[in-house]
């Protein structure tokens, strides 16, 4: 049996905006993915701990603070410091489109504005994890 | 209101018509839909008659404008009298550039002013603090200590403009920011008004921005209901929201069953600390959604202002002040698309028009591109415009509640009140508002009924305009608001320059003082006051606070 997809979703920073974390987090979860919450107001710090400790394949941060480009940045940075590079990484939440292309170039792989279809994020994931 | 021999007649006509007229056709040609239902999954009749609503009582379940139980509105006059305050929720980077915005919206016909703060702002941190990295300036404007607020209402007259501050955890700290900028100005505390939100009950709920656990979070409330009655007459201590609560994916049932428990709430707590009901709660305000749904939103603030005059009159009240439900209203920024967000314009516009006939004492139109980052001037001036067009030209402020006797949205109306109850009684059996929040009960709730509402839009059973239905390909072309490089070092150096300029001794001793208080029972605002003036920043005003209380953890529940 193939293993299961372990996903870490997080929430950086101060930011208080769960409604998209959480719906994002049960979607992967009725996918078939195993998913791990980590509430709110992490560290970049905290979550690539949190993603050593649970071993997971993939992280989905979500902001919408507008505090994205530091704070992903910050949790992609880290990941390279620690040769963590297989762990898919993917973001959301309000950022503008001029961003994403930098967002890209830092290591955020993934990044899904409001309104995107779940099964999109769902697919993005299975065809792009890497272990 | 009908007399028996009508109600039967309709009752057999209305069961003709099912049978000949309606049922024919539809079995023949089918409904587009298998079943019509709003927002708060209940099932609406293909037509309302009397007998929906053959119990209702003009006199008892209605009255008139600004007469019990206000369901028709809370003024005799309403818009005829007053218009609703046109307030537009701003803030962003400095206080320099936010005082600009605050003054461009003057000058385009704004009436009152609305403060977003940033987030380490909103936990009460400076913007040197660690946690506040990437942050400053970005959902709202950065202060962290009266200097910013001096800066941020520089010419604007306090006396004469009412502002509402959209604060919780450090409410009475940035409360007193304001009133201290007043003192220095020689305005005397009870010629300024407006409104701090100040309730914590739903941020455990929805909002998430909560510093403290529930039980020293709502004593400060408290202190803030005392210290306003007494000091600052005109202001309102409290605007208890279900706006967070609906953005965070709830029905409006569950938004207006969870604010109004949350109000009830504060109430039981003011009068235990010994406060006179009638002194506090004519300065409780309210704060709700205005969403898609047009009726069942227009019925929601309509139920709300019934239940809760009904409910404080239970509780006590004897002024008639006490039992008007005050309330500002803001569009649902969660139905804000970023796909083709000049539609957005169309939205708020629908939805605000839900809040005026729903009868708004003050309103917040979103602007069309804050799906995709904070509004751009522009964009603010169209939906103030929004505001203004329906205020100038649709003639809907000439008549008082004008769908007040529509068959729908009095049965709609009556069903709000009725699944309000029910919520009621729920919470009751959990033991109350603060038991349910720790059991995550409002949070499971919501977190059920976003993700079933979000199922159905992935299935096509709802329809989102431009999202699962008539999409456009290309990337959306409106210019976006650009905040200023700079303004993170000029706050920085502004926080510097404070610490090396203040009186250090003084500043210690307040904030002392203040220990003392928070460690004791005294109300803690006169003690924050000097802390505030004594130019101790909020993040060490509310680091001692943090220390005497400590820090509230949530349940990660999804």
């Amino acid at each position: 049996m193939e293993k299961k997809i372990r996903v870490l979703v997080a929430k950086p920073g101060l930011d208080g905006h769960d409604r998209g974390a959480k719906i994002v987090a049960r979607a992967l979860r009725d996918a078939g993915m195993e998913v791990i919450y980590t509430g709110l107001h992490q560290t970049a710090e905290m979550i690539v701990q949190t993603a050593v400790q649970e071993d997971v394949d993939v992280i989905g941060l979500s902001l919408l603070s507008g505090a994205h480009m530091t704070l992903f940045t910050d949790v992609a940075n880290i990941l390279k410091e620690r040769g963590m590079e297989d762990v898919l990484l993917v973001g959301g939440g309000i950022v503008p489109e001029s961003d994403v292309p930098r967002l890209k170039e830092a290591g955020i792989e993934g990044v899904f504005g409001p309104g995107t279809p779940l099964n999109q994020i769902v697919d993005f994931i299975r065809e792009n994890v890497k272990r | 209101m009908y007399d028996r021999e009508m109600i039967e007649e309709l009752e057999e006509k209305r069961k003709r018509w099912e049978e000949k007229t309606y049922g024919p056709l539809k079995e023949k040609k089918g409904e587009l839909k298998d079943r019509f239902q709003n927002l708060s999954w209940m099932d609406i009749a293909p037509v309302h008659t009397p007998l929906d609503i053959k119990d209702h009582e003009p006199l008892r379940d209605a009255g008139l404008p600004g007469e019990y139980p206000y369901l028709r509105g809370i003024h005799s006059t309403m818009y005829r009298g007053k218009v609703w305050t046109m307030r537009q929720f701003a803030g962003f980077g400095t206080a320099e550039e936010t005082n600009n915005r605050y003054k461009y919206l003057l000058e385009h016909g704004e009436t009152g002013l609305s403060v977003a703060f940033d987030y380490p702002t909103l936990y009460g941190y400076d913007t040197d603090h660690p946690l506040a990295r990437g942050e400053f300036g970005k959902c709202g404007v950065a202060i962290s200590s009266l200097k910013d607020m001096e800066v941020l209402f520089k010419d604007i007259p306090v006396d004469r403009i009412t502002t509402s501050m959209t604060i919780n955890g450090p409410a009475p700290i940035v409360w007193a920011f304001y009133i201290a900028n007043a003192d220095n100005r020689g305005i005397p505390r009870d010629r300024i008004g407006g409104t701090i939100q100040n309730d914590v009950l739903k941020e455990y709920i929805a909002q998430k921005s909560f510093i403290f656990p529930p039980e020293p979070s709502m004593r400060l409330t408290v202190d803030t209901f005392e210290f306003g009655s007494r000091e600052v007459p005109r202001w309102n201590t409290i605007s208890i929201s279900g706006y967070h609560i609906r953005e965070a994916g709830s029905t409006a049932v569950q938004e207006l069953a969870f604010t109004l428990a949350d109000g009830f709430e504060y109430v039981r707590w003011a009068v235990k600390r010994g406060l006179d009901i009638d002194a506090f709660a004519p300065r409780l305000s309210f704060f709700f959604n205005a969403h898609n749904d047009f009726f069942e939103e227009i019925a929601k603030y309509r139920a709300a202002r019934r239940i809760w005059a009904r409910g404080m009159k239970e509780m006590g009240a004897k002024k008639e002040r006490s039992l008007l439900m005050r309330f500002h209203t803001q569009t649902a920024g969660v139905s804000l698309t970023a796909q083709q967000p000049e539609m957005n314009l169309i939205r708020v516009a629908l939805q605000a028009m839900a809040a005026v006939l729903g009868g708004t004492q003050s309103l917040h139109t979103n602007s069309m591109d804050e799906a995709l980052a904070l509004p751009s001037e522009k964009a603010v001036r169209l939906a103030l415009r929004t505001q203004q067009i329906i205020e100038e030209e649709t003639g809907v402020t000439n008549t008082i509640d004008p769908l007040g006797g529509s068959y729908y949205v009095e049965w709609l109306t009556d069903r709000m009140e009725e699944e309000t109850m029910r919520y009621f009684d729920r919470i009751e059996r959990l033991g109350g508002v603060i038991p349910a929040v720790e059991k995550g009960f409002f949070q499971r709730e919501i977190a059920e009924a976003s993700y079933r509402l979000q199922q159905e839009i992935e299935r096509n059973e709802r329809i989102v305009v431009g999202v699962n239905k008539y999409q456009l390909e290309e990337p959306p072309e409106i210019p976006l608001l650009e905040m200023d490089e700079e303004g993170e070092r000029i706050q920085m150096n502004r926080l510097k320059r404070l610490r090396k300029e203040r009186n250090d001794g003084k500043v210690q001793r307040a904030l002392e003082r203040l220990r003392k208080a928070a460690e004791g029972e005294e109300n803690t605002m006169p003690f924050i006051l000097d802390c505030v003036h004594a130019y101790a920043t909020l993040g060490e005003t509310c680091g001692v606070l943090r220390e005497v209380f400590g820090e509230y953890e949530e349940p990660a529940i999804f």
